[in-house]
């Protein structure tokens, strides 16, 4: 599966921080947007938590509403992070689908 | 106090909505809060986000945010601050039906710096709050937006 998982994750790093920058493909609707052939609302789905670890270790938690963009973007910057160092994105939604994706800093 | 079978209806369905909005919450996650991301006012999201908080006005923190944003469905923000340990960021645009687009907890080992994309309904300001123990920090830009996001 892991072609197909909806978590792209992108490292760099730089002299004095690392920076990792993850695009997720998710829809986020708002709930309020009507579909253009039957013109019902399509319900809302979105996440509603994302989890960004190093090393296992929990870095930053986000909770967001259907304010995010749809196909999420987010970027940190790591302090202290070497080469062969483990990055691991997941989420959860609000209809409890979730994804997780590791990646190897290089 | 007789109940008569429209109110009975009634008290049913308030029940089971809070019930299922309780649970809701509960299985998804427990930290993420509905009450968080309601429909209200920028001025009441702020004042039960922040309860009797003291919000400081700081040009300590740095915002890239166009001036315009042509799609408000994709506003790219980058947020970066000289402020030390700061431990969350939140992100709020005054106009959007839900105020609170997001909030970000940081761990020490993490600059203070967030890279996000959100949508903002219409034209207004966009409010990013900082935390720091317990001081609370704030700056704002005014945005406007040519064609609105949130449904379109």
């Amino acid at each position: 599966m892991a072609n197909r998982s909806t978590i792209k994750i992108r490292s760099k790093r730089f002299s004095e921080h690392t920076l990792v920058r993850t695009l997720i493909a998710h829809a986020m609707e708002t709930g309020k947007r009507k579909d253009q052939e039957s013109g019902d609302l399509i319900p809302a789905h979105f996440i509603q938590t994302l989890s960004f670890k190093h090393n296992d270790k929990l870095l930053s938690e986000c909770q967001m509403g259907f304010g995010i963009s749809k196909n999420p973007f987010f970027s940190f910057k790591i302090k202290q992070a070497n080469a062969g160092d483990k990055i691991t994105i997941s989420w959860l939604d609000n209809l409890g689908f979730s994804d997780s994706k590791d990646h190897i800093i290089q | 106090m007789q109940i008569n079978r429209r109110q009975f209806i009634k008290n049913l369905l308030t029940t089971s909505v809070s019930v299922a909005l309780l649970s809701f919450s509960k299985i998804s996650l427990g930290k993420w809060l509905v009450s968080d991301f309601s429909h209200r006012s920028i001025d009441i999201t702020l004042k039960e986000l922040f309860p009797n908080k003291t919000i400081q006005n700081s040009r300590k923190i740095k915002l890239k945010l166009p001036k315009t944003a042509e799609n408000g469905n994709v506003v790219p923000i980058t947020i970066s601050s000289s402020i030390d340990n700061i431990d969350t960021i939140y992100i709020l645009s005054e106009k959007n039906p839900v105020p609170l687009i997001a909030k970000f907890t940081l761990d020490p080992n993490l600059e203070a710096y967030i890279g996000a994309r959100f949508k903002m309904q219409e034209s207004c300001d966009v409010i990013v709050i900082v935390k720091a123990g317990d001081d609370f920090y704030q700056t704002r830009q005014y945005v406007k937006v040519t064609i609105g996001g949130c449904g379109g």
